[in-house]
Order: structure tokens, then C-alpha cells, then sequence
């Protein structure tokens, strides 16, 4: 039995932004994966928990509010606290180019900004998504 | 240390990654449960059943905020539709019940339900079976939107509570066979709203016409959104818990669950065999061939299948 990739759609911060998650969260869909969407407003550590209890093997968060330098890389360490650490952590939003760089340095392995395909995301998540023993 | 000691301290992730393995078809996640499963039988399972935006999510997000005060641990299994032609699936049960993720006393595990007819999925009664293992008091499974005829649930809830919103029809849809036959409990939500008093009247009327039976279903009325109704809610699913258990009727619906249980599994290991058998394929193509020409039928066919598979 083929297993299918599930992802973890979230929206940390306070921006009320959605459409965007939304429109990622049925892309994934389409393209045969479940998606585990949250809803807005949640802390870093609600999304570490949820990803933990939900087994996901990637987190897609979509931030508008600018705060992304900090809440994207707090998800990335509570999660290696917990040793799942095998986890893609990636994300998407309104995303200076400027600071791209210094996210990926934090373990956020793709940034997508306004624009990009979701067929992009897609792929980018097929071929990064750990493989299970 | 393993997995499986994991489990039994109460580990999530340990929990989490055995779910997925049973829900993949990975031959780990049984071997767990084979093992541990002398340690099940703790948890009082609640089935929350009911038609597609009836409030369940909401409903059962004040349910476990309120057990939550009396300390016990809780864990969620909320089944969502997976789609028929990507295998895709969007679980969005989680958005109604954000401040639970919070809880380190709370375990919630979104599911598709893969193809699988009944209202939950194929792993949702093993995956009761690890948060009964890992510790939880009490497990609540949230089925996917049902219309009439999904009802597995009863077979793995200790009691099912039925959802239902005022204005979904008239009372011949409380009196046809199904869904409405299920419940313990009968809430009408969103209580609010016009025609509420009547669909609590349409259903009193039908539970009236079951005649005499040991357990009365009783019918509430709950604004899950207000957070109104709830207590009564939770009376009432005691009530039922005692009734069950002071009338032994617990213990034989626990045998009637086991038993449908190996049955379940017999039928799931006799389509493998099925499926595996090197000649099933040519021989279902060539059976294909001549009922399309009108020389067989697939009745027959069937049973000449069945007779060429051995079942040891």
C-alpha cells in the first residue's frame, strides 16, 4: 500500500490572511497528498505538537504578518527538541528577498513568495520529503 | 529504547508513528499491537457521528475542554473524506480545536478515510486500540460527514452520540432505516436556529416508536459554538456509561466489537490472498472475456475463483 505524503498547512502569527494556505492546501491535495489544515493564529508550538501527533512529513506554513524571522525557525527547533528533526520545514508568504537566506541558515528549506506555481511547491515537496525506513 | 516501551509511557510521537504504520499497511504497526494489546481496554471510546457541518468538530472540542477539568486524558481520531480520484484529502477538523493543541493532556490524529465506506477509516479501530495503549481515559472518534448508511462507527464506540442540526428534512428522514437507528444520544445543534423544537420533537417521535427498549435515548439541545448544552451532553454520556455497565450490556458489546473485529480482519487477509494469487489476474480477464460474451456468469465465475485459491 502506497503511502501518501501528509503535510501539515499552518499559519503562525497574527495576520488573517488565509487564501494563500488555502490555495496550497487543495493544490497538495489535488496532487494525491493529505494535508492537515490548522487555521490561522497558531503559536510555534501548536504547530510542532500538531506535526508531531499528526506524523506529517512536512510542515508548509504561510506568514504575512513580517514575522517570519522569528516564528518560522522557533518551529524548527521545537521540533528538533522533539528528534523530528526529519521533518521539511518549509515556507511561503509575503517574504523579503533579503531575508531568504537567513531562514534557509535556520533549517526552512524553501521559502515560496507571491507568484510561485503550486505545481513549484509540489514537486519541491515530492523530492525533499524524508524517506521512511 | 523501542517504540513499543514508548507507547506504553504515554509517548505521542511513539504513538503517532504506530498509527501511521497501520494506516500504511506497514507490518510493524500490528507486531506493536499484537504485543500490547493485554494492555488495551482502559479508554471509554465516544463516537460523535453526524451529517457535514452539523458541528461535530466544534461539539467535540467543548466536550474535551470540559473532561479536560477533570483531568483526564483525552485523545481524538477525526476522520475526514479522502478523495475518490486523487487519493488526496484536506483534514480540517484541527481548526475547531486549536486551543486543544496546546494541551499537553490531549492527542489528535486527523485521518482519511482512504477509500473506506463506513463513515471512519480501515485504521481507525486499530488506531483506538494504541491511544488505549498509550494511556488516554478517554477516546472521542469524529466521523466524517455521514449522510444515511455510515455506521461503523457503533462497532468500535462505547457510546455514539448523533449530531444533527434543525431543517435537514422532514420526519420520514427520522424514521428510515440507518444512521438515525445509532444513537445513544441524539443532540440537535446549533439549537438557535428556527425549527430547532421541532426536529427535537421529530426525533422523540421516533425514538417513542421503538417501543420498549432498556436504554431511552435521550435528546438535547447544545449551541456547541457558545458552548451551550455541553454539560447536559456530558450527564448524559455518563448516564449511558453506567447503563451499559450496570446492565452487562458493556461487556457484550465488547465481545460483539472483538468479534466483528477478527472478522473484519479474516475478510481484509482473504482479499490479499485473493489479490496475491499469481493467477487471479488471467483468470479474472479470462472470465471477463466470456461473461462479455455471454458464455458465463459472474457468479460462477466467483465461485470458481474461490474453489482455485487455496486457503490454508
Amino acid at each position: 500500500m502506497e503511502r501518501p505524503i501528509r503535510v501539515l498547512v499552518a499559519k503562525p502569527g497574527l495576520d488573517g490572511h488565509d487564501r494563500g494556505a488555502k490555495v496550497i492546501a487543495r493544490a497538495l491535495r489535488d496532487a494525491g497528498m493529505e494535508v492537515i489544515y490548522t487555521g490561522l493564529r497558531q503559536t510555534p508550538e501548536q504547530i510542532a505538537n500538531a506535526a508531531i501527533q499528526e506524523d506529517v512529513d512536512c510542515v508548509a506554513m504561510s506568514i504575512l504578518s513580517g514575522a517570519h524571522n522569528t516564528l518560522l525557525p522557533k518551529v524548527v527547533h521545537l521540533l528538533k527538541e522533539e528528534g523530528a528533526d526529519d521533518i521539511l520545514v518549509i515556507g511561503g508568504g509575503v517574504i523579503p528577498d533579503e531575508d531568504i537566506p537567513g531562514l534557509k541558515e535556520e533549517g526552512i528549506q524553501a521559502v515560496f513568495t507571491p507568484g510561485t506555481p503550486t505545481q513549484v511547491t509540489v514537486d519541491f515537496i515530492k523530492s525533499h520529503v524524508t524517506p521512511r525506513a | 529504547m523501542d517504540v513499543k516501551a514508548k507507547l506504553l509511557e504515554g509517548n505521542k510521537r511513539a504513538a503517532a508513528r504506530i498509527i501511521t504504520w497501520i494506516e500504511s499497511g506497514d507490518p510493524r504497526g500490528y507486531e506493536c499491537l499484537k504485543d500490547l494489546y493485554a494492555h488495551a481496554g482502559h479508554a471509554y471510546v465516544i463516537g460523535i457521528t453526524g451529517p457535514p457541518g452539523a458541528g461535530k468538530s466544534t461539539l467535540t472540542d467543548q466536550l474535551v475542554k470540559r473532561i479536560r477539568k477533570t483531568g483526564k486524558k483525552v485523545s481524538i481520531i477525526a476522520v475526514d473524506p479522502t478523495s475518490p480520484f486523487t487519493g488526496g484529502a484536506i483534514l480540517g477538523d484541527r481548526i475547531r480545536m486549536n486551543d486543544l493543541t496546546s494541551d499537553a493532556g490531549v492527542f489528535i490524529r486527523s485521518m482519511g478515510a482512504r477509500g473506506y465506506l463506513g463513515g471512519i477509516s480501515e485504521a481507525t479501530a486499530p488506531a483506538i486500540k494504541v491511544l488505549d495503549i498509550m494511556g488516554s481515559d478517554v477516546i472521542i472518534v469524529e466521523t466524517v460527514g455521514v449522510g444515511q448508511s455510515e455506521i461503523d462507527i457503533v462497532k468500535h464506540a462505547d457510546t455514539t452520540v448523533m449530531v444533527t442540526v434543525p431543517g435537514l428534512g422532514d420526519d420520514i428522514q427520522t424514521i428510515k432505516a440507518g444512521i438515525m437507528e445509532i444513537g445513544d444520544v441524539f443532540v440537535v445543534n446549533k439549537a438557535d436556529r428556527d425549527g430547532a423544537k421541532r426536529t427535537v420533537l421529530e426525533l422523540e417521535a421516533m425514538l417513542d416508536f421503538n417501543g420498549e427498549s432498556p436504554w431511552r435515548p435521550p435528546v438535547l439541545q447544545a449551541i456547541a459554538q457558545q458552548g451551550k448544552g455541553i454539560e447536559v451532553l456530558i450527564e448524559a454520556i455518563e448516564k449511558h456509561e453506567q447503563f451499559l455497565r450496570e446492565s452487562g450490556v458493556f461487556e457484550a458489546h465488547r465481545r460483539r466489537n472483538i468479534k466483528s473485529e477478527i472478522l473484519e480482519l479474516i475478510k481484509k487477509a482473504v482479499m490479499i490472498r485473493v489479490n496475491d494469487h499469481s493467477e487471479t489476474e488471467q483468470m479474472l480477464d479470462a472470465y471477463v472475456d466470456q461473461i462479455a460474451a455471454h458464455e458465463q456468469n459472474p457468479f460462477t465465475a466467483a465461485e470458481q475463483i474461490m474453489a482455485h485459491i487455496q486457503f490454508k
